[in-house]
């Protein structure tokens, strides 16, 4: 069984009198424990996937299938659930609460689920010593470098020990050394089986991943592991 | 979300606004405090005004000349013309009431008192030797009027403190004969000094026999009659049986008005109380204005934060969890604000208090009950639609917004 099992998505947004396929008949299976990067063009649709594999964001048509399990379907409060425990979230700006210190950020979703602080202080302790940020656990985001910042977003998303990992330009904001120590700390959650899914716009990271989507007006225009049978398709039309 | 969470959670995104959050809990306390100290002014007066009535004797009934407006029409009244004055003789009669304990006809006119070459404008009350007790005067030096025949009295009088004070000094004044108006009466007592009150200030009065008061000012009549009724429970016994006594006396006519210090005082105290609640009301409306600005503080501060929330949904939070977050971030301005505001009226009661001794300016229990909890409903209720909204965004929209 695939860990996401996408089958006839359709996403349209109405901008006035038009009507945009951000994602247009798109099928897609990622096996539990990859490493996918999704690259493509600005306006392909990256983002707009990367929020439907994580339910902030619902297909107009098709079905979604996370561990077997159709989640289109689910109540806002339970993919709020399914959020909470199987996905993990990484961003492009880092999405830190600016008046939380490292630590509580790093505990928030334990906090939302309602986790005991014992067990909160267990975790954030550990994860704090896992992402070298022993040191900087009372500080602010503002007093934090971007590096530093994203370390602790990254361990936000794995606090709560999700299957899936997503990330929309993890690096956007950072050097190319920052970035690569963040690709890194990715790349080693990933070869401990959690699901890695990338968004990104530098090929070199892209690179990197063991399968990479190309999208282009909201379709899969290349996918790696497949791309025998899409030459195949371009040789046959 | 555990609940602790949701407080700190709430009480960190508070303080992070420190702008925000203080002219919200300031206009919540403005409110409250308004609550408590005009509620203490007004339950004050009623207070002061009770007491006042109260320390004009226990049980007491007044029989006044003339008939009042509220008794009614009766055909009887249609013919006359003009009420029968009340004589001492009226008074009297009422002496042999069984409910009744004690009474002191009451006549009273300004005259003037000379003693030593001083001279002075005085307050004449004429009456008898139940007037003191009746109306619980104190006698500092020397006696009350004698126990006489009503109709002849001697020429003794008790005067109050000030005037005592201002005639005659260091010196002794019991036993020295003064004038007032024509007469040479001798002084046979002075009251202690009460200060200002509601009633009569008897510190510049001159009681003298009722019939000499009379003689001094030429008439027959009698400005009230004080009877004290036996007990309390005698009290409505005793104005009937005082009106029928006088109604006899007058040829059936109900030319006088018998009034109670009970129904006196409990109209007043209704008449206040309805003031207190009146300004209690006013007040109010000021907190409802500090729920309408707490509600637009907490839409501010989900556009402020529409980030935030948006990242909270993405990190596994339900609706009713931030729902939760910004009510109890509602619910803690106006419940921090509520409880300034009680102390800063408190404070103000106090400080009322110091200036004002006399006044009990305490803010009755009901008020300061009905402040708070109007407070902390209306935070809540205004915090609700902000809380809402909060809920129910869009969160890629709100993730966009960071
Ligand atoms: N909320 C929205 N309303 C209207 N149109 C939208 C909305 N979100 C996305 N779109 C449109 O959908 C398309 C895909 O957007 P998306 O953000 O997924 O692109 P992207 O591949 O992530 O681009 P970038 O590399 O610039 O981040 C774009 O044409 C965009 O304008
Ligand atoms: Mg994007």
């Amino acid at each position: 069984m695939a860990l996401i099992e996408l089958s006839g998505i359709e996403r349209r947004f109405l901008l006035g009198d038009t009507t945009v396929n951000a994602l247009a008949g798109l099928n897609l299976q990622i096996e539990a424990g990859e490493y996918v990067a999704v690259m493509g063009p600005s306006g392909s649709g990256k983002s707009t996937l990367l929020n439907l594999l994580g339910l902030l964001d619902r297909p107009n048509e098709g079905t979604y299938k996370l561990e077997g399990r159709d989640v289109t379907t689910l109540s806002p409060d339970e993919q709020a659930t399914v959020r909470s425990t199987r996905i993990g979230f990484v961003f492009q700006s880092f999405h830190l609460v600016p008046r939380l210190t490292a630590a509580e950020n790093i505990a928030l979703p334990m906090t939302l689920a309602g986790i005991s602080p014992a067990e909160r202080n267990k975790r954030v302790a550990q994860a704090l010593k896992d992402f070298g940020l022993d040191q900087r656990a009372d500080h602010k985001p503002d007093q934090l470098s971007g590096g530093q910042r994203q370390r602790v977003a990254i361990a936000r998303a794995t606090i709560m020990q999700p299957a899936l990992i997503l990330a929309d330009e993890p690096t956007g904001n950072l050097d190319r050394h920052t970035g690569e120590e963040v690709v890194n700390l990715l790349e080693a959650l990933n070869a401990r089986g959690v699901t890695l899914i990338v968004v990104t716009h530098d090929p070199g990271m892209g690179a990197r991943a063991r399968r990479q989507l190309v999208m282009e007006d909201g379709r899969l225009k290349s996918d790696s592991r497949t791309d025998d049978i899409s030459i195949l398709g371009k040789i046959s039309g | 979300m555990r609940l602790t969470d949701t407080l700190r959670f709430a009480r960190d995104a508070a303080t992070g606004y420190p702008m925000r959050t203080t002219l919200s809990v300031l206009a919540m306390s403005i409110g409250v405090a308004a609550v408590v100290i005009l509620t203490a002014l007004g339950d004050g007066a009623r207070r002061y005004v009770v007491g006042q009535f109260s320390s004009l004797g226990t049980n007491l009934v007044i029989v006044l000349p003339g008939r009042s407006g509220t008794g009614g029409f009766n055909p009887a009244n249609a013919i006359t013309t003009t009420p029968r004055d009340l004589t001492i003789d009226d008074a009297g009669s009422l002496r042999r009431l069984p409910t009744v304990r004690r009474v002191a006809p009451l006549a009273v006119g300004t005259s003037e008192i000379a003693f030593g070459g001083k001279l002075r404008e005085v307050m004449v009350a004429g009456s008898t030797a139940d007037f003191i007790p009746i109306r619980n005067f104190t006698i500092a030096q020397g006696v009350g009027l004698p126990e006489e025949d009503w109709n002849r009295g001697s020429s003794v009088a008790v005067i109050g403190a000030k005037i005592r004070d201002e005639m005659f000094g260091a010196n002794p004044a019991i036993g020295q004969l003064v004038r007032v108006g024509d007469r040479r009466l001798r002084v046979v007592g002075v009251l202690a000094s009460t200060g200002q009150g509601l009633g009569m200030n008897t510190d510049e009065l001159v009681i003298v026999p009722v019939s000499l008061a009379q003689a001094m000012f030429n008439s027959n009549t009698l400005f009230r009659i004080l009877v004290e009724a036996n007990s309390r429970d005698a009290i409505e016994g005793a104005k009937d049986q005082a009106m029928t006594a006088i109604k006899q006396r007058h040829r059936g006519e109900e030319d006088v008005t018998v009034i109670t210090q009970d129904a006196v005082l409990a109209t007043f105290d209704k008449l206040l109380g309805a003031l207190t609640l009146a300004v209690a009301g006013i007040a109010a409306i000021s907190l409802a204005v500090a729920g309408i600005l707490v509600m637009n503080v907490m839409l501010v501060a989900v556009t402020q934060r529409t980030g935030e929330i948006g990242l909270l949904k993405a990190l596994g939070a339900t609706a009713r969890t931030i729902r939760l977050a910004f009510l109890a971030e509602a619910a803690m301005l106006s419940a921090v604000g509520a409880l300034v505001g009680y102390l800063l009226g408190q404070l103000g009661a106090f400080a009322l208090r110091q200036f004002f001794p006399v006044f009990p300016a305490y803010p009755p229990d009901w008020a300061v009950i009905a402040g708070l909890s109007t407070a902390l409903a209306t935070g809540l209720i205004f915090g609700v639609m902000p809380a809402r909204r909060a809920a129910r965004l869009d969160p890629v929209q709100a993730l966009m917004k960071h």
